[in-house]
């Protein structure tokens, strides 16, 4: 028993639940010091919260921690770093209008000098090659310079392990490379690391040791080097996961959606500006635009449906441009769009589903006559959609913000693709959503462009448009670096138009 | 009119802006320290015109000014106090509460005030000076800046401490953090609710001591209702300044300058109805925001209460 | 107190669902009703505590609002500013707008019929005279909030300060015009000229009670009815719920929140010409009933519900004619109706609070 080295940090039957959700149930894991350790699961399974309650963000209801050996209770993020437990958050906690020492001299512990701080991270940038200059105020930094930022704020509490929740969602492929090669050196230096993802190649790359969650349970522990894409995923997912059909290459020639040289300027110092955008959708394709987020994708979905208006440069559907067009005159012509933020933008969380389902079309004949509104043409209207689109949810009366994302999603669809959509803008269509639902919504997007519908589909994530895209573009920066068919070299290609635009 | 720009003239416009910029000042300052922290707080108005009537009525009975101003810093405080209890530990809507407070303290200092002096207001001795030697003789600027009660001075010094707090200390950065990313601070291991109610009760002090400046130097007395919208004119300031406290008193002495020309133009002999002039300073606060509108700027987390943990 | 309470109840009606509605329907009297019981029991506190009564105070307040015929009439003629400073108040909430510039609206209207009015009397017949009044009153209210609706739509410009100031502006201005512009000369008070009693709004029936009360009662109907029913009000809700979403389906924000101050201001215009052409007959200098930040307590209390604000102006009113008569005879100034009012308001939030984090609780 001697020759088994002490955990740096175990788990035994943690569990909480949020009202009737059990959230986490029941688990325990153990990672050793210098390990590399995966937790492994779906959105939803409880990785997050399990995370959050290691750090001390959320409490759990019942379980025992025990770090190196002793038992532990971890109440607060601060008693969380005490004992040598750093994070680096998946939606940055950095404050943005501070600067980025300021940032480490606030969630440091106070007594150190902003002197000796600036020196311990210029001393930490060196050693791992964190360059960041720490002067500048956070909000004008780069997603991933941000990142380094969390890093570097996470090394200089000289941390025994390290909790990393999704980092690469926000990074190039090359990007990647490098936090995987710092990671590794961490661990060899005797740091333990806990990455969480639900990223299977990016595990099997990594680490050393894995445990998979399904629905805040422990289902397996695997090592992940044994395993492969198909396997783990088998795991994680209870079930063989049938590999999607490979699209056929777009038949028709007819261009349905065409962009002429648009260009919009920044809305505020920090924000992107979009710079020649030319490209054309053909009926029933779907292009694919790449591109880590927040590089112009949003302004280019909202200056095709009409939220911004461009600045130069024409959008033509079928050959008519649609530029003096308004949002609502733009869906009459059958351009969608479906945006990302479903909750804070796509709907009114505090109305009823019924009127969710014509937000875009608030007056318009037969939900309102003459001005006033005809409930029994809106509760037909809502039933039929709620049926066809399979929207669980209590009634139509019902306010979308209590339907999860799964189900809003639906609606957005619902709202967006009914009525004669010709053109149809995804933004990001599967973030957040359980596995479920992004098969779904996966395979809606391929019925549609099946149906002849041009498709531009915005991801972050390189595996989805892959799986799902005709060809893809690259954006970067405002601009788009390049167009590349969806082949067998397309990973590899895109990955070098992202990293060549970056600098 | 160049028989205007007399001596007399500016010497009491000067002295007129810095008596009535005193108390926007520490109302502007004040409301600085909230918004920073994300409270956007309404309910200055009723926290100064409080530290008016406790800072009359505890320099009434005790005959000394800085019991007074003491007096006011507590009914400021008080205020404040139901403030953050509600607003900042139990998330209650901060504009709904402040516009309680500000209605609930006009009405129960005028009810208090009935209830003590009847109709009569009484007055206070005037204020003695604390004279800079050297300084106060300087012309027209002397009597104005330099031989003053010396809450003046303590007023004027704020701004510096201010600065300080913002610019080198730890509570700084966590006040200005709690109002850009609470829930990223209280992760970083500062709690979000603590800060901002050291944020709001900072704030009441410093809009009391405001208000107790225009009852017992400014006015000499209290009468219902008399801070007149100064706490507002504070919140204008704070958006106007951006953090900046070195700005809150450029923007409280042109305010003071606006509220104190009726008296300067009658030491001149011209004679503005009253209301023209108490247009002055509403109307420059008007004309500033629709110049610089775009550019007054509130934290990120301006007005949300912070609730941990919350899914 | 949130905008968005007005929007969860279910809509339409739905069979089998009655037990779970009147449920809902107690706990929302509940939830209105005991913070006022609280509150009249807090401030009672406070009349003991300065040696008043507080039975005697309320008995007499009741005795001169509601069961004396001759208070009753002054209470119902009350209610017809305040119904339509609520429906100018639902208007601006329910949009998302914090219209605070009610009073200065109202006071500058106020001027501007008591101005006009008895100049056209002599040329135009009388009841076109009410109309041209109307008219230019609601014009002058929606005037006064153009600064801060178009630094809120186009600048972002947060118009609770911006409206705040206007209305301080607008108090000093209407003083202004009083004094010099509009004053009477026939008379030592400083005022403008009196429209005499004959010309002023009809009484209704035999009584002293203002027909204003009707009009009042049309324009807390006709705006809920308005948010509620008809695609303008959607849009206008929505703006207010989510102006994000609101962006998103394209609708135009900033067009839409210049129409609400307009509408709003209007509202509130119509309330000053009101109590003008109905009560008084002229503007005295110095005179601010400021009914505005009196009503806004209430539309909360009504969770800016047309028909429950109709009830809460009317209770406000009692209080209000009642407590100006105590004020006279008890020697407890009409200031008491302010402290209990905030009383309320603090009580109403935390109530809602409470009933919030319960419900919340419920459901885990």
């Amino acid at each position: 028993m001697a020759l088994r080295p002490v955990p740096r940090l175990e788990l035994s039957d943690v569990t909480k639940a949020y009202g009737s959700l059990v959230a986490v149930d029941g688990v325990s894991l153990a990672v050793a010091p210098g390990e590399v350790h995966a937790v492994l699961g779906e959105n939803g399974a409880g990785k997050s919260t399990l995370m959050k309650i290691l750090y001390g963000v959320v409490q759990a209801d019942a379980g025992r921690v025990m770090w190196n050996g002793e038992p532990v209770t971890i109440a607060t993020p601060t008693a969380a770093r005490r004992l040598g437990i750093g994070m680096v958050f998946q939606h940055f906690s950095l404050f943005p209008s501070l600067t980025v020492l300021e940032n480490l001299v606030v969630s440091l512990p106070a007594g150190r000098s902003a002197a000796a701080i600036a020196a311990a991270a210029t001393a930490l940038a060196g050693q791992h090659g964190l360059a960041v200059d720490l002067r500048r105020t956070v909000d004008t930094l780069s997603v991933g310079e941000r990142q380094r930022v969390e890093i570097v704020r996470c090394l200089l509490q000289d941390p025994r392990l390290i909790i990393l929740d999704e980092p690469t969602s926000v990074l190039t492929p090359q990007a990647v490379e490098e936090l995987f090669a710092l990671l590794r050196a961490l661990a060899a230096s005797g740091c333990s690391i806990l990455y969480v993802s639900h990223k299977l190649h990016e595990v099997r790359a990594l680490c050393d040791s894995a445990t998979i969650l399904r629905r805040g349970r422990v289902v397996d522990r695997v090592d992940p080097r044994g395993e492969t894409d198909a396997s783990l995923a088998e795991r994680m997912l209870g079930s063989v996961v049938p590999p999607p059909p490979r699209r056929a290459g777009a038949a028709a020639v007819r261009d349905r959606l065409v962009l002429r040289g648009l260009d919009r300027p920044a809305d505020t110092p920090h924000a992107v500006a979009l710079r020649a955008i030319d490209l054309a959708v053909r009926a029933g394709e779907i292009l694919g635009i790449a591109g880590i987020d927040g590089n112009g994708q949003k302004q280019l979905a909202e200056a095709i449906a009409g939220q911004r208006a461009a600045s130069a440069g024409s959008v033509l559907v079928e050959g008519k441009p649609v530029d003096r067009l308004d949002v609502g005159a733009r869906t009459r012509a059958g351009l969608r769009y479906l945006t990302d933020d479903r909750l804070s933008e796509g709907t009114v969380g505090t109305f009823p589903i019924s009127l969710n389902l014509l937000l875009k079309r608030i007056g318009a004949a037969p939900y309102w006559s003459g001005g006033v509104e005809r409930p029994h043409e809106i509760a037909t209207h809502a039933e039929e959609l709620v049926k066809r689109y399979d929207v669980r949810t209590p009634s139509i009366e019902t306010p979308i913000g209590k339907l999860s994302g799964g189900n809003i999603q639906k609606v957005l669809l619902a709202r967006e693709l009914a009525d004669g959509a010709r053109v149809v803008v995804f933004n990001k269509p599967t973030y957040g959503l359980d596995v479920q639902n992004i098969r779904a919504s996966r395979r809606r997007i391929r019925d549609i462009a099946g149906q002849g519908i041009a498709v531009l589909l915005i991801s972050t994530e390189l595996d989805e448009l892959i799986e799902l895209s005709d060809r893809i573009a690259v954006m970067a920066r405002g601009r788009l670096a390049g167009i590349v068919g969806n082949d067998e070299g397309a990973r590899l290609r895109v990955g070098e138009l992202m990293i060549g635009a970056a600098s | 009119m160049q028989g205007l720009f007399t001596d007399a003239f500016l010497t009491s416009l000067v002295f007129g802006a810095i008596s009535a910029g005193i108390p926007l000042l520490l109302a502007g300052l004040g409301e600085q320290v909230s918004e920073k922290a994300g409270v956007l707080n309404i309910g200055i108005e009723g926290m100064m015109l409080a530290g008016a009537y406790v800072g009359f009525v505890a320099a009434f009975y005790s005959s000394s000014l800085w019991l007074g101003f003491a007096g006011g810093a507590a009914g400021g405080a008080a205020v404040a106090l139901v403030m953050a209890l509600l607003c900042v530990r139990h998330g209650l809507n901060q504009i709904v509460v402040g516009i309680a407070l500000t209605l609930g303290v006009e009405g129960l200092t005028a009810l208090l005030h009935h209830f003590q002096f009847g109709r009569t207001y009484p007055r206070l001795d005037a204020a003695t000076s604390l004279p800079i030697p050297v300084l106060a003789d300087i012309p027209i600027l002397g009597p104005a800046l330099f031989d003053r009660h010396p809450i003046v001075y303590v007023a004027i010094a704020m701004v510096a401490v201010m600065a300080f707090v913002y610019r080198r200390t730890n509570l700084g950065l966590d006040l200005q953090a709690a109002g850009d990313k609470p829930a990223a601070l209280d992760v970083a291991g500062v709690d979000v609710v603590t800060t901002r109610t050291v944020a709001v009760l900072a704030t009441g002090v410093m809009a009391g001591v405001g208000g107790a400046f225009m009852a017992n130097i400014g006015a000499g007395l209290f009468i219902p209702f008399m801070t007149g919208g100064a706490g507002f004119i504070g919140i204008v300031l704070a958006m106007l300044a951006r953090g900046r406290p070195l700005w809150v008193l450029a923007g409280a002495l042109i305010f003071g300058a606006c509220l104190s020309m009726t008296t300067a133009l009658q030491v001149a002999g011209v004679n503005i109805p009253t209301d023209v002039i108490q247009m002055l300073p509403f109307a420059a606060v008007m004309a500033v925001l629709v110049i610089f509108g775009r550019r007054a700027s509130l934290p990120a987390a301006l007005g949300l209460p912070y609730v941990r943990g919350a899914r | 107190m949130s905008v968005e309470t007005a929007d969860t109840a279910p809509r339409g009606a739905d069979n089998g669902r009655r037990g779970e509605r009147s449920a809902a329907l107690t706990r929302i009297l509940l939830l209105s009703i005991a913070p006022i019981l609280a509150a009249l029991v807090i401030a009672g506190g406070i009349l003991l505590a300065l040696g008043v009564d507080p039975l005697a105070y309320y008995g007499f307040v009741l005795e001169r609002g509601l069961f004396n015929g001759l208070g009753l009439q002054q209470t119902l003629t009350r209610m017809a500013p305040l119904l339509l400073l609520a429906a100018s108040l639902i208007v601006a909430f329910r949009a998302g707008i914090w219209n605070l510039g009610i009073d200065g609206q109202f006071l500058l209207a106020a001027v501007a019929a008591g101005a006009l009015a008895p100049a056209l009397i002599g040329t135009l017949p009388g009841w076109l005279t009410l109309v041209v009044c109307f008219v230019a009153a609601a014009a002058v209210g929606a005037l006064w909030s153009v600064v801060p609706a178009l630094l809120r739509a186009y600048q972002g410009v947060n118009e609770i300060i911006t409206s705040l100031m206007m209305t301080f502006l607008g108090v000093s201005l209407a003083n202004v015009l009083v004094k010099l512009l509009f004053l009477d000369p026939g008379t030592t008070v400083p005022q403008t000229r009196t429209l005499p009693v004959a010309d002023r709004l009809p009484r209704l029936l035999d009584t002293t009670v203002s027909s204003g009360l009707l009009i009042g009662l049309v324009a807390v109907i006709a705006v809920h009815l308005m948010m509620t029913k008809t695609a303008f009000g959607l849009k206008l809700r929505v703006v207010g719920a989510n102006p994000r979403a609101a962006v998103h389906a394209g609708l135009p924000v900033a067009k839409l929140t210049v129409a609400v101050f307009a509408i709003s201001a209007a509202l509130a215009g119509l309330a000053g010409a009101v109590e003008i052409l109905g009560v008084h007959g002229n503007v005295r200098a110095d005179w601010n009933p400021a009914y505005g930040l009196a009503v806004v307590p209430l539309v909360f209390l009504a969770r800016l519900n047309g028909f429950a604000a109709i009830a809460y102006v009317f209770a406000f009113s009692v209080l209000s004619i009642g407590g100006e008569s105590a004020a006279r005879r008890l020697g407890v100034p009409h200031f008491f109706t302010l402290v209990l009012m905030a009383i309320i308001l603090i009580l109403l939030a935390v109530v809602e609070y409470v009933d919030h984090k319960r419900r919340a609780a419920g459901k885990a």
